[in-house]
């Protein structure tokens, strides 16, 4: 139980901090990929409706856990949800709310790295005239790939920077630190956005080829398909882009309200936060990536390439077709964008650790931020020196993908089936500034759960390829005796290794698989060592109680 | 661009322009809770 002082400033601070939270790289970079992906502008109406079924209901839900634990000093999801049930199995579960952080903020930093990277060099006009084959060059160079074994000098430099900006906004504290970069951070950010996409707009044909026009780009990620509505595969890839948009599952949004009063709002700030990561992800982050590489590079090109890292290796090439200036301004408000959306997101991933170390054993800011520091740079290193092993992937898969899913459907199913609905609807009612629709109470008890769940069962039994016809075809392989045929991203298979066997070594040389399960023990280590803490913990806990 | 294009950018960007708008007004124009509330800027000094 805490002594802390700490606060918000005020309620917008805490609106942008929140929405800071949820607005992260993948609002430019996954949404548009995912809705190219999945349908084009269909992809919109699945997406929708994981929003308002699963999406808000779960912002709720977090944030009236948040205040609820807050109530009594708690600031990190094991002893919020310990609070909530007299079963202490939960703590257990709500270790999740510090790992899932911590694995993130790990990889997440390092390319939070690379857009300061970028930034500078595109402010020093680095990749004026460069083309795509020379930023792919530079890329790589700056990671250090084909090196085997990654040894990036100027890479790590940045990381370390980039981390120790983050640690010491860390150590200011909520008001001080978090939300005073949040109320810089997101105006920026909003404002560079909102230029890009004006330009994007208005760019229309460019004549570089038959179709290379921004409408064209506008064209494809909007035009509807409904035919693809009824396939399962387009619903999946829309809850999984709600659920990581929102930051939902993660333990962040738990921590960030628990320095709320039980008379203060929290169903309209939720709202607000959300609509405004909303805004930022449908609104500008579908205006600048596809659209413009369309409108230089043809559809074809950006229905071939499209992917994370069309951010780093076709943009500045881009925005060098503007002209020399236009392509500094753009070239420093695409990746300063990026990184406001990055250090604003991997803040809110280090507050659960500084809130339950705060906490549980009384250590200062300061030295909470600065032990915080150590552990996320013990563990990103591996996924620097062993990006090509896969390490960083791996990170990526468990901490950010699977954790999350795990975590929200136990938050879920505790919120509204152990701790009850009656009280769980007041929690998100009390002191709200605004008419909380009641037909949400069923949608959070029935509709969420079952919502989260059905995501997390077909991740676990993926078949190759997850279309409609491949899960009839996998059972009629099963039931015929075949086994079933697992995609490779199937939780099950990435587990079991089963598609791949096995295979530490091979010629007397160490394999990519070797790299890729010792990382994932050392997450598992980590993992432990936290529900170590909590343990410790709870003993203070129980020893003070007596 | 096509119409149904045209149609699904003007609605959906429409309605979250207009949803983040009112959420965000309402925040704004929400009367302050009596002291001692969640927020430390408007703290008596």
């Amino acid at each position: 139980m805490s002594n802390t002082t700490e606060s918000w400033g005020s309620r917008v601070g805490l609106i942008l901090a929140m929405a800071g939270n949820a607005v992260g790289l993948g609002n430019f970079l996954r949404f548009p990929v995912q809705a190219v992906q999945n349908g084009g502008g269909t992809f919109i109406i699945p997406y929708l409706v994981s929003f308002l079924l699963m999406g808000i209901p779960l912002l709720w839900v977090e944030w009236a856990m948040g205040r609820f634990g807050g109530r009594f000093g708690d600031h990190s999801t094991p002893f919020i949800l310990d609070n909530m049930t007299k079963k202490r199995f939960w703590k257990y579960f709500g270790v999740f709310g510090i790992f899932t952080n911590m694995g993130v903020m790990a990889y997440y930093t390092y390319i939070e790295s690379w857009t300061l990277t970028y930034t500078l060099k595109s402010l020093k006009g680095d990749f004026l005239g460069m083309d795509l084959d020379g930023l792919d060059q530079f890329f790589n160079n700056y990671v250090d790939l084909g090196a085997g074994i990654n040894f990036p000098v100027w890479a790590l430099l940045a990381f370390l920077i980039t981390l120790s900006v983050n640690i010491y906004i860390l150590s200011r504290g909520l008001s001080a630190g978090i939300e005073k970069v949040a109320k810089i951070a997101m105006p920026l950010l909003i404002g560079f956005g909102a230029f890009l996409a004006i330009m994007s707009w208005t760019t229309g044909s460019t004549g570089r080829c038959a179709d290379c026009s921004t409408y064209v780009g506008l064209n494809y990620l909007w035009q509807p398909d409904f035919t693809t509505l009824a396939n399962p595969k387009i619903w999946l890839a829309a809850a999984g882009q709600i659920f990581f948009t929102l930051s939902v599952g993660m333990g962040t949004i738990h921590c960030y309200s628990s320095y709320l009063k039980q008379k203060d709002d929290i169903a309209l700030n939720a709202m607000s936060a959300g609509w405004m990561n909303g805004f930022v992800e449908i609104v500008l982050g579908s205006a600048v990536v596809i659209p413009i590489a369309v409108g230089y590079l043809g559809l074809d090109w950006v229905v071939d390439n499209a992917g994370f890292m069309m951010a780093f290796k076709t943009m500045p090439f881009l925005f060098d077709q503007w002209g020399s200036v236009m392509a500094v301004i753009a070239g420093v408000a695409w990746f300063g964008l990026l990184f406001f959306a990055g250090i604003t997101s991997s803040l809110a991933m280090g507050t659960p650790w500084m809130g339950f170390v705060q906490d549980e054993f009384n250590w200062s800011k300061n030295k909470s931020a600065l032990i915080l520091g150590i552990a996320i740079l013990a563990m990103g290193l591996p996924t620097i020196f062993f990006f090509e092993k896969g390490v960083f992937d791996e990170y990526d898969y468990w901490t950010g993908t699977v954790s999350l899913v795990i975590f929200a459907l136990a938050e879920v199913i505790l919120f509204a089936w152990v701790f009850g609905m009656d009280k769980g609807w007041k929690e998100i009612t009390d002191g709200a500034d605004m008419r909380v629709p009641r037909f949400y109470r069923p949608i959070i008890k029935y509709i969420t759960p079952l919502f989260i769940g059905i995501i997390f069962l077909t991740s676990m039994f993926k078949p190759l390829n997850g279309e409609l016809s491949d899960w009839s075809s996998a059972f009629t392989s099963l039931f015929s005796g075949n086994g079933w045929p697992w995609a490779n991203d199937s939780i099950i298979n990435q587990i079991f290794h089963i598609n791949t066997g096995v295979q530490w070594m091979q010629d007397g040389v160490l394999t990519n698989m070797f790299y890729i399960d010792m990382s994932r023990f050392f997450l598992l280590a980590c993992f432990f060592a936290l529900v170590g803490m909590v343990k410790v913990a709870s003993n203070k806990r129980k020893k003070a109680a007596q | 661009m096509t119409t149904s294009a045209l149609i699904m950018i003007i609605l959906t960007q429409g309605t979250v322009i207009a949803a983040t708008i009112y959420f965000f007004r309402k925040v704004l124009k929400a009367p302050q809770n009596a002291e001692p509330d969640s927020y430390s800027d408007n703290d008596p000094k």
